[in-house]
């Protein structure tokens, strides 16, 4: 056992206790913190696990936008969550416990990829191409297709240009669906709950003809 | 606005370097670990932390909601001319082989300038949600940073 | 059997993770829950893919010109742009929440439920 798989499998319970802890409280504000917590932990094991870049978006998006996010909706908002009931949560127990022992048994099928194995399918098919095309590799003299050495970089706009462009696509997209659910002028609605929801629907929508 | 004297000095030291760094990410993507949506996103946690110590308006007068507009759909537009360019040049959609003297030249030239469009899109995108959402904030009468204040009063008892 | 442990480790947090955020989307009528149980499932797929990824003895894919073993970095590309595109994807839900809550007044689901059926 190395170190690098110590830590590895530390940081990895510590993710699952995370994970549990947020399932279990029902206060919001507690909820967003440990989310925060949980995404920073996602960002180390991904260092761990070589993957540089992937754990610097994580960290930035995690720890940053998405906590200032939950925080401006948790006050736009309710600050506590209910319990589900009795029944409904015993039935999302026998679900997922079923779930989770099928895909535990899965696992053990002794064709699944061990842990950091070289010889896996998904280290053989496409990625040395990707390397090899990069940047001359010590004594290899071939000719290079990308000059540069991030090879994530070179793959995600290059190699995989469309790809990435759809991405794009869609986190502008996503910006502007926000931007006009959220953007346009609040209606007078700023009242207590419990009012009957449906006659008030037509003032709305009347209000929303004058704008 | 006493109480948060700490934050605003210390807030007035780390911004410019979030955004430097996130400048840095940007156009250093190619050598070390970074690229487009990094540093989209370090970029609007800047903003973001700004707008958040020194209030909505200032951060509106800095960065203003019809520039973050323009900007989202402009990465966006970035990145599909720079397809439209080397097909121009006689190559494919997204080939950037053309645009430089040599293949792995032009790639880089490519990859620099599709990523600086990921990055516009990604940062304004962003500034763009949180401006969304602050702004509905600030229509109920209450100012981004006070959660606590408003905690009692705005618990529905159903 | 230590070795079958350690192979298969990261797979077994991934699935305790999925399952965690798939019992909160089920059982949780807040809305908010509910999106941040997805968050959890989403970033177990994040692990899992990362994991898939990783070679012993691996180094970060950024090549310096010697010859060494690097991790894969196909699963690195699709995951990086999968975390940008899941907290867009993520703010819309939020947005959706929120407008529920201005509607509604009330973001707990089984409310939301009962108030349609009078309505």
């Amino acid at each position: 056992m190395t170190v690098e798989e110590i830590i590895n499998i530390v940081l990895l319970t510590m993710l699952a206790l995370t994970a549990v802890g947020i399932a279990r409280l029902r206060n919001l504000f507690a909820v967003t913190m440990l989310s925060g917590i949980y995404s920073l932990l996602s960002a180390s094991i991904f260092v761990v696990l070589d993957a540089v870049d992937v754990a610097f978006t994580e960290a930035a998006v995690g720890a940053g936008i998405t906590t200032v996010l939950l925080l401006g909706t948790l006050m736009l908002t309710d600050r506590e969550a209910r319990d589900g009931s009795r029944a409904n949560r015993a039935g999302a127990m026998i679900v997922v416990v079923a779930l989770g022992g099928a895909l535990f048994y899965a696992t053990l099928d002794p064709m699944m990829p061990r842990f950091g194995d070289p010889r896996t399918p998904a280290q053989t098919h496409v990625a040395p191409q990707y390397l090899k095309d990069t940047v001359p590799q010590g004594s290899s003299k071939e000719p290079v297709k990308v000059g540069i050495p991030n090879v994530v970089t070179t793959v995600l706009a290059s190699y995989r240009g469309y790809d990435t462009l759809g991405e794009t696509v869609v986190i502008f997209t996503a910006g502007i669906a926000v931007l006009l659910l959220l953007g346009q002028r609040r209606r007078r609605r700023r009242d207590t709950p419990g009012q009957n929801p449906s006659g008030n629907k037509d003032a709305d929508r009347a209000a929303g003809a004058e704008d | 606005m006493d109480h948060h004297f700490v934050i605003r000095v210390v807030g007035k030291l780390l911004i410019p370097l979030v955004l430097l760094f996130a400048l840095y990410v940007q156009f250093h993507g190619d050598y070390g670990p970074g690229g487009g949506f990094q540093a989209g996103v370090i970029f609007a946690a800047g903003f973001i932390l700004y707008g958040l110590i020194y209030g909505l308006d200032t951060l509106r007068r800095v960065f203003p909601p019809w520039l973050v507009r323009l900007l989202v759909a402009f990465g966006v537009l970035i990145y599909a001319g720079t397809g439209i360019a080397s097909m121009i040049l006689g190559s494919k959609y997204l080939d950037y082989s053309v645009l430089g003297p040599t293949a792995a030249k032009g790639q880089h030239y490519g990859i620099l300038i599709v990523e600086f469009g990921v990055g516009m899109t990604v940062a304004s995108a962003m500034v763009l949600i949180f401006y969304s959402f602050a702004g509905r904030g600030r229509q109920t009468g209450e100012d981004f940073g006070e959660i606590d204040s408003e905690d009692r009063r705005d618990r529905p008892d159903g | 059997m230590v070795d079958l442990i350690l192979g298969l480790y990261n797979y077994w947090i991934v699935i305790a993770l999925m399952m965690a955020g798939l019992y909160i989307v089920i059982s949780r009528q807040n809305l908010i829950k509910k999106l941040i149980g997805l968050n959890i499932f989403q970033t177990s797929v994040f692990v899992l893919y990362i994991s898939i990824g990783k070679v012993f003895g691996g180094t970060a894919p950024i090549l310096d010109g010697t010859d060494r073993i690097y991790s894969n970095p196909l699963p690195h590309v699709l995951i990086l742009t999968a975390i940008v595109v899941g907290v867009a994807t993520a703010a819309l839900g939020l947005a959706l929440v929120v407008r529920i809550k201005e509607e509604y007044g009330t973001i707990e689901e089984d409310d939301i439920n009962q108030m349609d059926d009078e309505s």
